[in-house]
């Protein structure tokens, strides 16, 4: 079996803010959101994702790195070179800050995939593709840059990639999600949505890459909570080639999204209902079709399902989503005003940058809010 | 002939306590008892299965290890001296009944489960719900679903499922080598627990018509009892390539047990040997097989799982993958330690692996082969207790089969005599006199009360686990440590030392 490497469990507050007619505003909102719920994470990591932050690049694939040497960059940008034309390479800037301390390099590259690469992968794969799937341009080339990412994470030693989607960003470290915002100088930037995450590990070494969010493409997860099922839940995605290198319970979420949603055409609320599944009984007294439906879910994703407390704030290209575990072990609130949704792990993390939502609710166990940008909305 | 083989037990009769009642005499099986004066034991004849002891109003009755036999060696033990002066008087082979009962160890008691503290907190059962609902059968890699008003429909069409409300099911023990009580319980049992019975390879009798749905059919290298109606009673239909007690050795139901309604069932003349082959006629390599396994498809039209059960050896994670990819829905590994109701010993004793390690082999080759979905996995052979269960469906069983502990429940007392047909708790014999002690309402109720038991504590490890569904448990190898294993051992199961 693989899979030497340990998993750190840990517990703490996350924040989501998704404006749906795509307007940008300042990262500056999430952090002060974030700010609020301090006391639940421990200074041990933090980090935030911005969605519409470079539209100057918003097709190539954004590369977030992190490098704890300086040949790990060398063999990196050689290992990216060979299939990406790199437009663009350059550090991600940041200031100095009092508690931000040994900060690995953090670079970013913006990447176009060599088309040839992408052939001669696809002509290897035997992979049949969901019939949902057919029309999906991208399918092909989405699937090789996951394989860059498992590569450079598995095989380069002190590389890891901190966020590979487009027109995304995930800014993440050690110490209070604050002060991260701060170093990574995130109130610079404007997106139409923004996520974040404060970190309370109960036992770790202080590393970068295990910090919140966790990410594929324009995938990224914030977390709070435990996956008590992340031993099965890395053995079933490995037959799919994902391999779990981040040492944390929540990378399995950003892999199974991308396995379920993405590759094997599920919709985003099928995905849910395979990752938080409704108990038997409740199946049970589903109407029909709806029982068949839930019930082959359960019968053929059960590998998949998520068990162990939680509460997520899962981001992607034009959309959010906040769900829980299926007895509800974490909070999750949502809120609404105007056309702007807030999904936090506390009400009051929300009234703190929206003191007058027109509605605010906790979300119920298991059932998930999926928010979409406004039909017709370009981000 | 003088025999040289001296009795393995004494057995005590406290002649002031006695009333002389001579019930320990009617019910003794094999005959070690006679009334003489008294009750006069015939030492060379007890077996210890304690049928008097438990049923002597008194208590005046004690069987134990003869204390002296041979000069202590820690080579040549009593058994092997034994097996000489048995083999050398009779000229045959040594049959047994019953597991391996060798000290090889257990990996099961080498291996802990982890539970939950603080971060992520543990389950109450008590209070929250727990889920071990399993289904039987092949899934697909992924679901096809179309998007209607109404909501998605499934495109995707499953093969046939049988559900499980408990990942415990009974392990194929044929009308024959058990009595008609015994089966009838086992049935019951299965049906009244959502659980499920096998017949093993000795055909179905018609009063356990009504539990159809609950059975599992056995097709075996004999093919007793097999035909078209055989096949439509069950749920689910089994090739039987090999047993855990017996790898590469056939079937033995000696004549004394085929009595009219076993030879009816079987579809054999009466006090015929029933000596099912060692391999299937018709399989001679794994092409064979599939085309068996898909004759059985055709003829139960594709309505029902057709799964293969072998037994634990070598190379059981490279047949296993044939089988799957042979087209079965379902492969049923059987390892060293179970049981049987007749078995060459040496056979018995020396052949096979542990099913740990064939558990860890055939989940670890099936997931990298990518076809881990297309069949459940279910595990059987020296099974004991729940923990013996949560174990192997961590290290990757989807269900678990068990026939020595059901055999327990109903009131064996192992003493591995099944071979010889009789068994004095009318569990392992066709003779009527001893088969009707075997009460049909109060066996099923200690099989469903076992079941229920395990079940419960089931539910306790997946509430200590922080989890809530048995599929969060499957193949979660994480959750179990080693104490005690070398590095290579903890490799082939897949799972870290204590400690780490």
């Amino acid at each position: 079996m693989r899979g030497t490497v340990p998993r750190i469990p840990s517990g703490c507050s996350i924040t989501g803010i998704l404006n749906r007619k795509a307007k940008r505003f300042s990262g500056a909102d999430v952090i002060k959101s974030i700010r609020l719920m301090h006391d639940r994470s421990n200074g041990l990591g933090g980090g935030f994702a911005g969605y519409g932050i470079y539209p100057q690049y918003r097709d190539h694939y954004a590369f977030h790195l992190l490098y704890h040497k300086e040949t790990s960059q060398h063999e990196t940008e050689h290992f990216l070179e060979k299939s990406f034309f790199i437009d663009c390479s350059e550090p991600i800037p940041t200031r100095p800050h009092p508690r931000i301390t040994d900060t690995p390099i953090l670079w970013r590259y913006f990447l176009r995939v060599k088309p040839y690469v992408v052939e001669q992968f696809s002509a290897r794969q035997n992979e049949r593709r969901p019939t949902g799937r057919l029309a999906d341009v991208g399918y092909e080339e989405k699937n090789f840059v996951v394989k860059q990412v498992m590569e450079i994470n598995q095989k380069i030693d002190g590389a890891f990639v901190a966020s590979s989607g487009k027109n995304m960003g995930v800014f993440k470290g050690v110490g209070f999600p604050e002060d991260i915002g701060e170093f990574y100088r995130v109130e610079e930037y404007e997106g139409y949505m923004w996520t974040s995450h404060g970190r309370f590990p109960t036992n770790t070494p202080g590393w970068w890459g295990g910090a919140h969010p966790f990410t594929i493409l324009d995938w990224s997860v914030v977390h709070n909570g435990e996956i008590s099922s992340y031993g099965i839940n890395r053995r079933y995605l490995e037959a799919f080639g994902y391999h779990c290198t981040l040492q944390t319970d929540t990378e399995v979420i950003a892999y199974l999204f991308d396995l379920l949603h993405r590759r094997q055409g599920l919709s985003l609320e099928t995905t849910c209902l395979a990752l938080s599944a409704p108990f038997w009984k409740e199946i049970d007294r589903y109407p029909e079709p709806r029982r068949e439906v839930v019930t082959a879910i359960r019968q053929v994703y059960g590998s998949a399902m998520l068990n162990g407390p939680f509460s997520l704030v899962v981001g992607f290209n034009g959309g959010m989503i906040g769900i829980t575990d299926r007895i509800k072990l974490r909070p999750l609130v949502c809120g609404q005003k105007d056309e702007v949704v807030y999904l936090s792990s506390e009400e009051s993390a929300i009234r703190e940058i929206c003191p007058a939502p027109d509605r605010i609710w906790t979300i119920r166990a298991g059932e998930p809010i999926i928010v979409k940008l406004d039909e017709g909305v370009q981000p | 002939m003088r025999s040289l083989v001296s009795p393995d037990f004494l057995v005590k009769i406290d002649h002031q306590q006695c009333r002389r009642c001579k019930r320990c005499v009617q019910g003794c099986g094999f005959g070690a008892l006679s009334f003489l004066d008294r009750v006069a034991p015939d030492n060379s004849k007890c077996v210890a299965c304690q049928r008097c002891v438990a049923f002597c109003p008194e208590g005046a009755i004690t069987v134990v290890q003869n204390p002296l036999t041979f000069k202590g060696n820690d080579y040549w033990t009593a058994k092997d001296i034994k097996s000489i002066y048995k083999q050398a008087e009779a000229g045959g082979m040594l049959l047994t009944g019953m597991g391996n009962d060798r000290p090889y160890g257990s990996y099961f008691d080498h291996m802990v489960l982890d539970a939950c503290q603080v971060t992520n907190p543990s389950i109450d059962p008590l209070r929250e719900p727990m889920e071990l609902r399993t289904y039987l059968g092949s899934k697909p890699n992924a679901l096809e679903f179309e998007e209607r008003d109404g909501g998605a429909v499934l495109t995707t069409r499953l093969g046939p499922q049988v559900v499980l409300e408990t990942p415990i099911i009974f392990a194929a023990m044929s009308y024959g080598a058990i009595s008609l009580q015994a089966h009838k319980a086992l049935a019951r049992a299965a049906s009244l627990s959502g659980s499920l019975m096998n017949t093993g390879e000795g055909g179905l009798h018609k009063e356990l018509y009504p539990y159809s749905d609950r059975i599992i059919v056995q097709v075996a290298s004999g093919r007793f009892g097999v035909n078209q109606e055989y096949l439509d009673r069950g749920v689910a239909v089994e090739i039987k390539i090999g047993q855990g007690a017996k790898p590469g050795i056939g079937g033995h139901l000696p004549g004394e047990k085929v009595n009219q309604e076993v030879s009816q069932t079987r579809m054999i003349p009466e006090g015929t040997d029933a000596l099912s082959p060692a391999p299937h006629h018709d399989i001679y390599s794994i092409e064979d097989l599939s085309q068996l396994i898909y004759s059985l498809k055709e003829a139960t039209r594709y309505t029902k799982p057709v799964g293969v059960k072998i037994a634990a050896v070598h190379n059981v994670a490279a047949i296993a993958s044939g089988i799957v990819r042979a087209g079965a829905d379902f492969v049923y590994i059987d390892g060293f330690r179970g049981g049987t109701g007749a078995a060459p010993t040496m056979i018995r004793d020396n052949v096979g692996i542990p099913i740990e390690m064939a558990i860890a082999s055939v989940d670890d080759r099936m997931r990298q082969e990518g076809i881990r979905n297309q069949a459940t996995l279910i595990a059987a052979g020296g099974i004991r207790n729940s923990g013996d269960v949560a174990k192997a469906i961590a290290l990757g069983a989807d269900v678990v089969a068990i026939g020595t502990a059901a055999l327990v429940a109903m009131g064996c007392h192992l003493c591995q005599k099944c071979n010889t047909g009789n068994c004095s708790w009318g569990i392992a014999t066709q003779r009527p006199e001893l088969t009707r002690r075997l009460e049909t309402e109060e066996a099923t109720e200690r099989l469903v009360n076992l079941l229920r038991g395990w079940s419960l504590e089931l539910k306790d490890f997946l509430g200590a686990l922080g989890l809530n569904a048995i599929e969060s448990l499957r193949g979660s190898r994480d959750r179990l440590r080693g104490v005690g294993l070398n590095q290579v051992e903890l490799d082939v199961l897949g799972i870290k030392p204590a400690g780490r």
